[in-house]
């Protein structure tokens, strides 16, 4: 096996693999590892620096003249798949999983008495169902058509996406002749199809959900600064990075003091991120918005201003490049939903905090005093003046309120994307479209806007390609306000000047 | 305003009046400006003061103590006579001399005039242009246009199309074909590129694109009286949706890189001393001549209406009036100005690329214009100059302090300076003559 022209090599492990021998295993590893020497017909095993004879396992001196054994890529090919095939045997359940998967790819017809002898073997359901399919894989270019019938039949109860490169690949006109296993194939195909585009489908739902969720915090802050108080803010993108760098922050301050917490790190940047937001909103609210309220576009250019110098001020303290915010482990990974659809936890987890925030700011707005004061100024500010609201007062915590909901969405946004000083320009406009689409001074206007845009645009970019989905959207957005330029769900008012 | 359409009328009223006396004033200043040039030209100075004379009963009612005498207002004319023809001629001037002192002021000499200074006032001089179509529709219709910096670039990129047709076999591909169409492994030019040869049909592109989409975009904008905020945002839009179409390589223009290397312009090389102090002149004659055509047209009754329109649309609309006609006539007026500035930057500053769309670019556009005072025709220029001006010396000198400077910048006008820098300078000038 371990000398001599690569095609008798091949045999000769084929032959070992198929034997299921104990110690094969570990040779085939070691072959792997190139610890594989040999002098003269003698073949070793070296090991930190131990020699041991591959044939009778006892230890032995390595020979001065030992050589290398040399593996080119297709013996290497050879050596793993053999070695999977052994390893569908091991005890280990998991190294069994890991070890179908593996041959997925590299089985043929010479691995098939393993794949036999495990299926048969095989406990695990699920693992039983793979071997299943690994065999039917294999079957499926069999000389015995009865054979390639019957694995045809049973593929069809695939959920693999591979097994539909393999069907397409039988189904060219010259890999299968007879006439009914053509028949079968086609079936199996279309049955694994169906299958496969509800993952597909599901996907699309799933990224679209998930961009929306992000849309929905983005928006949210804006529905109040701007759909409530009329507020342009041009810095809310910048407000999310102070929240995106207040993350970073706190990870660092984690990861140098509390190392042993560093999964929890999140938990505690969730209000680092909203206070300091709410902190350079209230300050920008006190020396700027304030003298700007009823004067829509002067907010616009003031905000815009104030977004350059928080820009600049990120790029001084941190410097112009992204910052590194590393996923907490139970945010990395996701769970596989079907066999072509993997829902990340991390966009699990923004989709959960989007909906937290929402009721949060819902029950705010609605149920609290806080939020019965920003109604009342935002309808009629003098009467509520008249009445005993320090209207100042309530203006710079709603205008907190809502840059601190812009942390949030920075906080949830370092989860998923970079995180730099220019973090914020990429939402701005996209926020604004979704508060404008739903209409001005509505939250469930705000989330339907922001679902159904982020939906719409995945959409439209399985169908035709990120960057004219985008466009499409945005056109479609321009389109719709010149019908109802009030948004989704305008506020009936009589106003002449609406 | 239009933000909180539940609220009641009594604020909003009372902060209306407010806004109309800020802008019968402003009015009456332009007017007043408008009196003294023609006066100027035609030396009708009696009928120019009584004019003058109404302008300052005008400013009077706000409380300003102002005697209007007729005499008194009469020296002050002559000296703004003397003032306004000043300006003008000043700007010939610099048209004129500028090119000679950098063509045949020798080197080394006090008055030569460096060839860097030469590109970076012909390049404040497009973006002066494009300050001046965004004072007509923000200064004196009040709509504020985040997609000019569109405008802009389209207008550049149909001159683009031309001078990248002009370098012929000169690329670097040595191909017929411009040489990021070689790279892309294109065989024929697409479509849009048909008239691309001719100088002439580029000269109507210019004007057209620009023009057109303006037309269609701000038809159905107003018809549907989008105004205010929701203006801004939707051009906003149009300006982000239509910079990720050019950045698309599909799309024909260059993707990313856009147009450069550009080698002549009507068989003429393009990097020749003359042939950039021509474009000079001509960008500096266009300057001029669209700022006069703007005191021509906010003096007419349909500058009028205009600044009706920006103080009180509705009682416009009441009185009979039609503001989509008007909104559109200027709204297109305004864009075309903007692609012939951008025709005019392409050839002097040598590269056209998608960034010219970039939100914030169409936003710097505004602030140009709100620095130099809105709602006076000199003021966008003044601030062009000034912005610019300032951005070339701060990204050389301090470029870490630039952006702290330009943002400073827009919140200070904002907040102090309403009117801008000639606001300042007009209340100064009041404020001697008082004393």
């Amino acid at each position: 096996m371990a000398q001599g022209e690569n095609d008798a090599r091949a045999a000769a492990i084929a032959q070992v693999a198929s034997s299921g021998d104990a110690r094969a295993q570990e040779f085939f590893q070691s072959l792997l590892d190139d610890a594989v020497k040999t002098s003269g017909d003698k073949v070793f095993i070296v090991r930190d620096g131990k020699a041991q004879d591959a044939a009778t396992g006892n230890a032995a001196t390595l020979p001065d003249n030992a050589d290398d054994v040399v593996n080119s890529n297709r013996m290497r090919r050879e050596i793993e798949a053999a070695l999977a095939s052994l390893k569908l045997l091991s005890p280990d359940t998991a190294e069994r999983a890991a070890a179908v998967k593996e041959l997925r790819d590299g089985a043929d017809e010479s691995k098939l008495p393993m794949i036999e002898k495990a299926y048969a073997a095989e406990k695990d359901a699920k693992l039983k169902s793979a071997l299943g399919l690994l065999r039917a894989g294999v079957l499926i270019s069999s000389t015995d058509k009865a054979k390639r019938l019957d694995a045809a039949k049973s593929l069809a109860d695939s959920h693999e996406p591979a097994t539909k490169t393999l069907l397409l690949e039988r189904l060219k006109p010259d890999a299968e002749t007879e006439a009914d296993v053509r028949a079968q194939l086609q079936m199996a195909l279309s049955a694994l199809e169906s299958r496969l585009a509800w993952g597909e489908r599901l996907g699309v739902v799933f990224t679209g959900a998930s961009l929306g969720s992000i849309l929905l915090l983005v928006a949210l802050g804006l529905a109040i600064t701007y759909g409530l108080m009329g507020v342009i803010n041009m810095a809310h993108g910048e407000l999310m990075m102070i929240g995106a760098y207040a993350t970073y922050m706190v990870q660092n301050i984690f990861k140098a003091y509390v190392p042993g917490f560093f999964d929890f790190y999140i938990v505690a940047s969730i209000p680092a991120a909203f206070l300091a937001s709410a902190l350079v909103g209230a300050a920008m609210e006190r020396s700027v918005i304030r003298f700007l309220y009823g004067r829509p576009l002067e907010t616009l250019l003031a905000t815009w201003g104030i977004s350059l110098v928080l820009m600049q001020g990120v790029r001084s303290i941190f410097g112009a490049q992204n910052v590194q915010v590393e996923n907490p482990s139970w945010l990395s990974g996701g769970v596989q939903a079907l066999s072509n659809l993997t829902l990340p936890f991390n966009r699990i987890a923004i989709i959960v905090f989007a909906a937290l925030v929402l009721g949060g700011l819902a029950f705010m707005v609605a149920r609290t005093r806080l939020g019965l004061f920003v109604r009342c100024v935002t309808q009629n500010r003098p009467m509520a003046a008249c009445m005993g609201v320090n209207t100042a007062k309530v203006d710079t915590y709603a205008f907190a309120l809502g840059s601190g909901i812009a942390g949030l969405a920075g906080c949830a946004l370092s989860q998923v994307g970079n995180v730099g000083p220019d973090l914020g320009q990429g939402y701005i406009v996209d926020s604004f479209m979704v508060v404008v689409l739903g209409g001005v001074g509505q939250l469930a206007g705000t989330v339907y806007a922001a679902l159904g845009l982020g939906i719409l645009n995945k959409l439209l970019e399985g169908w035709t390609g990120a960057v004219l989905a985008k466009i499409m959207v945005l056109v479609f957005i321009v389109v719709f306000i010149q019908k109802r330029p009030q948004g989704l769900f305008a506020m009936k008012g009589r106003s002449a000047e609406a | 305003m239009s933000a909180l359409p539940g609220a009641p009328l009594t604020p909003t009223l009372s902060r209306k009046r407010e806004r109309e006396q800020e802008g019968e004033e402003v009015v009456a200043s332009a007017e007043e400006g408008e009196a003294v040039v023609a006066s100027a030209e035609e030396g009708e100075a009696v009928v120019a003061s009584a004019e003058e004379g109404e302008a300052v009963v005008a400013s009077a009612e706000e409380g300003e103590a102002v005697v209007a005498s007729a005499e008194y207002s009469l020296s002050r004319l002559r000296e703004r006579v003397g003032v306004r023809a000043g300006t003008l001629l000043a700007a010939l001037a610099i048209c004129i001399l500028a090119p000679l002192l950098n063509l045949f002021v020798p080197q080394g000499s006090v008055f030569h005039m460096s060839d860097y200074a030469v590109a970076l006032v012909a390049k404040i001089m497009c973006y002066a242009i494009c300050a001046l179509a965004m004072d007509l529709i923000w200064g004196y219709t009040g709509i504020l246009s985040l997609g000019h910096g569109v405008f802009f670039a389209l207008g550049g990129y149909a001159m683009g199309m031309y001078l990248m047709r002009q370098i012929g076999r000169d690329g670097n591909y040595q191909s017929d074909l411009p040489d990021f169409m070689v790279f892309l492994d294109w065989k024929k030019l697409p479509w849009h590129w048909a008239v691309s040869d001719s100088f002439f049909a580029t000269l109507l592109l210019i004007v057209l694109v620009p023009g057109l989409l303006a037309f269609v975009f701000g038809f159905f904008a107003f018809r549907s009286r989008i105004k205010g905020v929701y203006f801004s945002i939707i051009t906003q839009a149009m300006t982000f949706a239509t910079m990720l179409l050019f950045f698309r390589n599909e799309t024909g223009f260059g993707g990313n890189n856009g147009f450069t290397d550009f080698k002549r312009v009507l068989g003429i090389a393009i990097a020749k001393p003359s042939t950039r102090m021509t474009l000079f002149v001509i960008t500096g004659l266009t300057l001029i001549g669209f700022f006069l055509f703007a005191r021509w047209l906010v003096a007419s009754k349909f500058g009028r209406v205009l600044q009706a329109i920006r103080d009180a649309e509705s009682r416009v609309m009441f009185t009979g009036y039609d503001p989509l006609r008007y909104k559109l006539t200027i709204w297109v007026i305004s864009a075309v100005m903007c692609g012939v500035a951008g025709a005019l930057y392409v050839p002097q500053v040598g590269i056209i690329n998608p960034s010219e769309m970039s939100p914030a670019a169409s936003i710097e556009i505004a602030i140009w214009t709100a620095v130099g005072g809105r709602a006076s025709l000199i003021g966008p220029i003044v601030g062009a100059f000034f912005v610019n001006g300032a951005k070339s010396w701060f990204t050389q000198a301090f470029p870490e302090f630039w952006l702290y400077f330009l943002g400073a910048l827009f919140i200070a006008v904002t907040l102090f300076l309403p009117q801008g820098i000639i606001g300042l300078l007009r209340r100064s000038t009041k404020k001697e003559e008082r004393a």
